[in-house]
C-alpha cells in the first residue's frame, strides 16, 4: 500500500517539476515565436514607420506586393532561383563525396576535415574571401580560367552571373551536409550489402536497393533544411552585393530588411515576412507529403 | 574484376584529392593573401609564397579597427548566452526527456514547429519590443532570448541524447528518495557531457557567426561584434586585400582551433543532428 502511495506522489512530484523546468521553453515560444508572430500578422495589415501609431489600412499591404511592386517579385524570383540552385547540388555533391569517403580509404581523417573545413569558416569572413576570389581583375578564379584561355567573368558584378557565383560558394560550404550523410553510411548495416552479395547482386544493386532507401530519411532531412536555409539567405546580400547588380542578387530576406529598416516600412515587411512563411510552410508539407512516396523508414526502430 | 576494382580505387582517390585541394584553395589563398605586401598581391600570374612575409597586416589591420573592443563585446554576449543556454535547454530537455506530465508530448510537438519557422516572421516584432523595452544598443536582446531553452534546436538535441539513458538510473534514484532536481544534476549532466559540450561548440559558433542580430540591434559601433565590424570593414578597406584577409583569416582562426581541438565532438553534434531527425 505505502508503494502505491509513493508512486503517486512521485508522480505528483514529476507532474510539478516537469511543467516549472519545461516554463523556459514554453514562455520563450509565447514570448519569441507565438506573440511575434501573431503581432507579425496583426502588422502586416497596418501601415507604420514604428516611430507614429500604426494605421489599419486592411489588405493594401498584400496588394501593393502582390500587384503593384515589381521588387518582390524580383527578390522572389532571385531567392527561388538560389535556392533551387544551390539545394540540389549541394546535395548531390556532399552525397557523392560523401560516397567516396565512405569507400574504407585511406587518409580518411584528412579528406574529412578538407572537405568540411570551409563550412565552419564564418559567414563574414567567407563572404571576404570570396569577393577576393570573385574579384574580376586580381581574383583567383579569373586567374584560373585564365590558365585555360577562357574568357573572364564578371562574377558577383554581373547582372547574370551573380546567382551562380553565390551558388558555387554555397557548394564549397557543404561539408555539414557531407557529414550527416557520411555518418548515415556509417550506419547501414553491413549485413544487408552481404545479402545482396549472396544474391548475386553487383554494385549497383546493392546502391539502388541498399544504400539510397537507407539514406532517403537523411535525403530528407537535408533537403528540408536546405530549403529554410537558402529561402533566408542575408549574408551574401548584406556584405557582397547589396543586393545588386540592379537588384539581380536581391534575396527576399534582404529586401525584407532593406523595408523594415532602411525604408521605415514596418508594416510592409511584416507582409512580407508573412508571405516568406506562407511559402515556406507551403513547401515543407509538399515535401512532407511527398516524403511517403520516397522516404523509407525502418520499422520498429525505437523511439 | 581486380583490375576493375583498382581502376575504381585509382579513380576515387583523385577524385577525394581534386576535392580537397579546391576546398582548400579558397583557404589557402586567405592566409597567403593576408602576409603579403599590397604590390605582390596584384601580380599576374598570382605568386603563392608571400615575400617579405608581412605578419604587420595583422596588427596594422586590427588596430585600424577598435578590434580589441569588438572581441571583448563578442565575448561578453557569448559568455551570457552559453550560461543562458546551457543552463536551460538542459533543463527543458531533461523535462521534455525524463519527467513524465500531461501535455508534456503535445507541447513538445508544438515547440518543434518553431524549427521551420522563418526567423524573419519573427524579426520586425521582436525588434519593436526591444524598441519599448530600450534594447537597443545594448546586448540584452542578444542575450535574453537564449536564457529561454536556448532555442529549441538544442532541447531537441539534448532531448535525443537524454534519452538514451537507461531510465533504472532515475528509478532507483527515486527509491532513494531523491528529488528530480538531483536527479537532473547528479545522474544526468555527468552523464551527458559529450552533448553538452556539442551544444556549447554550437553556440559559440552561432554568436561567433551571428550577423543579422548586431546589424538589427547594434549601431553604436563601440557595442560591435566581431562579425559585423569585419562587415563594416569590408567597405572602408574596399582595395586593402592584404588588410581584409588578414582580419578575415583573424575572425577564422579562432573557430578552427576549436574544430582542431574538439573535432570528436563537431562531428558528434553534426551526426546527431542529422541521423535522429
Amino acid at each position: 500500500m505505502s508503494k502505491k502511495k509513493d508512486s503517486l506522489s512521485l508522480s505528483k512530484v514529476e507532474a510539478k517539476w516537469g511543467l516549472i523546468l519545461a516554463l523556459p521553453a514554453i514562455l520563450g515560444f509565447i514570448l519569441w515565436t507565438a506573440g511575434p508572430m501573431i503581432a507579425s500578422l496583426v502588422l502586416s495589415f497596418t501601415s507604420w514607420d514604428a516611430v507614429t501609431s500604426p494605421k489599419f489600412i486592411g489588405l493594401s499591404n498584400y496588394r501593393k506586393l502582390l500587384i503593384e511592386d515589381p521588387l518582390f517579385k524580383k527578390s522572389l524570383g532571385v531567392t527561388l532561383y538560389y535556392s533551387v540552385g544551390s539545394v540540389p547540388l549541394v546535395l548531390a555533391i556532399a552525397f557523392i563525396v560523401a560516397l567516396l569517403l565512405n569507400q574504407k580509404v585511406r587518409g580518411l581523417a584528412f579528406f574529412r576535415t578538407a572537405f568540411y573545413l570551409p563550412s565552419i569558416v564564418p559567414a563574414v569572413a567567407s563572404a571576404m574571401i570570396w569577393i577576393w576570389l570573385f574579384n574580376p581583375d586580381f581574383g583567383l578564379l579569373n586567374q584560373f580560367l585564365g590558365i585555360f584561355n577562357l574568357p573572364k567573368l564578371q562574377w558577383i558584378y554581373s547582372e547574370t552571373q551573380v546567382i551562380p557565383s553565390l551558388i558555387l560558394m554555397s557548394i564549397w560550404g557543404m561539408g555539414g551536409s557531407m557529414i550527416i550523410f557520411l555518418a548515415g553510411l556509417q550506419g547501414v548495416p553491413e549485413q544487408l550489402y552481404e545479402a545482396v552479395e549472396v544474391d548475386g547482386g553487383n554494385w549497383w544493386h546493392k546502391f539502388r536497393y541498399i544504400t539510397i532507401p537507407m539514406m532517403t530519411p537523411i535525403i530528407f532531412f537535408n533537403l528540408i533544411m536546405g530549403i529554410i536555409g537558402t529561402l533566408q539567405t542575408f549574408n551574401q546580400a548584406y556584405v557582397m552585393t547589396s543586393g545588386g547588380p540592379n537588384y539581380a542578387s536581391l534575396f527576399y530576406v534582404y529586401y525584407l530588411y532593406l523595408n523594415a529598416f532602411n525604408y521605415g516600412a514596418m508594416g510592409y515587411s511584416c507582409a512580407l515576412a508573412w508571405i516568406l512563411f506562407l511559402i515556406v510552410l507551403g513547401l515543407t508539407l509538399i515535401v512532407l507529403r511527398s516524403s511517403s512516396y520516397w522516404v523509407y523508414y525502418e520499422m520498429g526502430k525505437g523511439r | 574484376m581486380v583490375k576493375r576494382r583498382t581502376i575504381i580505387r585509382i579513380i576515387t582517390y583523385i577524385v577525394l584529392f581534386i576535392g580537397s585541394v579546391v576546398c582548400l584553395i579558397p583557404l589557402i589563398w586567405l592566409i597567403r593573401s593576408s602576409f603579403m605586401e599590397t604590390g605582390q598581391i596584384f601580380i599576374i600570374p598570382p605568386e603563392w609564397i608571400p615575400k617579405p612575409f608581412r605578419w604587420q597586416n595583422y596588427i596594422e589591420a586590427l588596430s585600424s579597427l577598435p578590434f580589441g573592443r569588438y572581441l571583448l563585446n563578442t565575448l561578453e554576449i557569448l559568455i551570457f548566452v552559453e550560461m543562458g543556454t546551457l543552463l536551460t535547454a538542459t533543463v527543458c530537455a531533461y523535462s521534455f526527456a525524463r519527467l513524465r506530465w500531461p501535455g508534456r508530448d503535445l507541447i513538445f510537438g508544438i515547440l518543434l514547429t518553431s524549427l521551420m519557422l522563418p526567423y524573419a516572421v519573427t524579426l520586425i516584432p521582436t525588434f519593436i519590443l526591444w524598441k519599448y523595452l530600450r534594447g537597443i544598443n545594448t546586448f540584452a536582446p542578444l542575450i535574453i532570448p537564449s536564457w529561454f531553452g536556448g532555442g529549441v534546436f538544442y532541447i531537441f538535441l539534448l532531448r535525443q541524447f537524454f534519452l538514451t539513458i537507461p531510465f533504472e538510473l532515475d528509478e532507483a534514484a527515486y527509491i532513494d528518495g531523491a528529488s528530480p532536481l538531483y536527479v537532473y544534476w547528479n545522474i544526468i549532466l555527468p552523464l551527458a557531457k559529450p552533448a553538452i559540450i556539442v551544444v556549447g561548440i554550437f553556440t559559440f559558433l552561432g554568436v561567433w557567426n551571428d550577423l543579422l542580430g548586431p546589424v538589427i540591434y547594434l549601431n553604436d559601433p563601440d557595442k560591435f561584434t566581431v562579425a559585423i565590424g569585419l562587415a563594416q570593414f569590408v567597405s572602408s578597406y574596399a582595395s586593402y586585400w592584404n588588410y581584409l584577409m588578414a582580419a578575415a583569416a583573424t575572425m577564422t582562426l579562432p573557430v578552427v582551433i576549436l574544430f582542431f581541438v574538439a573535432q570528436r565532438y563537431f562531428i558528434q553534434g553534426i551526426t546527431l543532428t542529422g541521423l535522429k531527425g
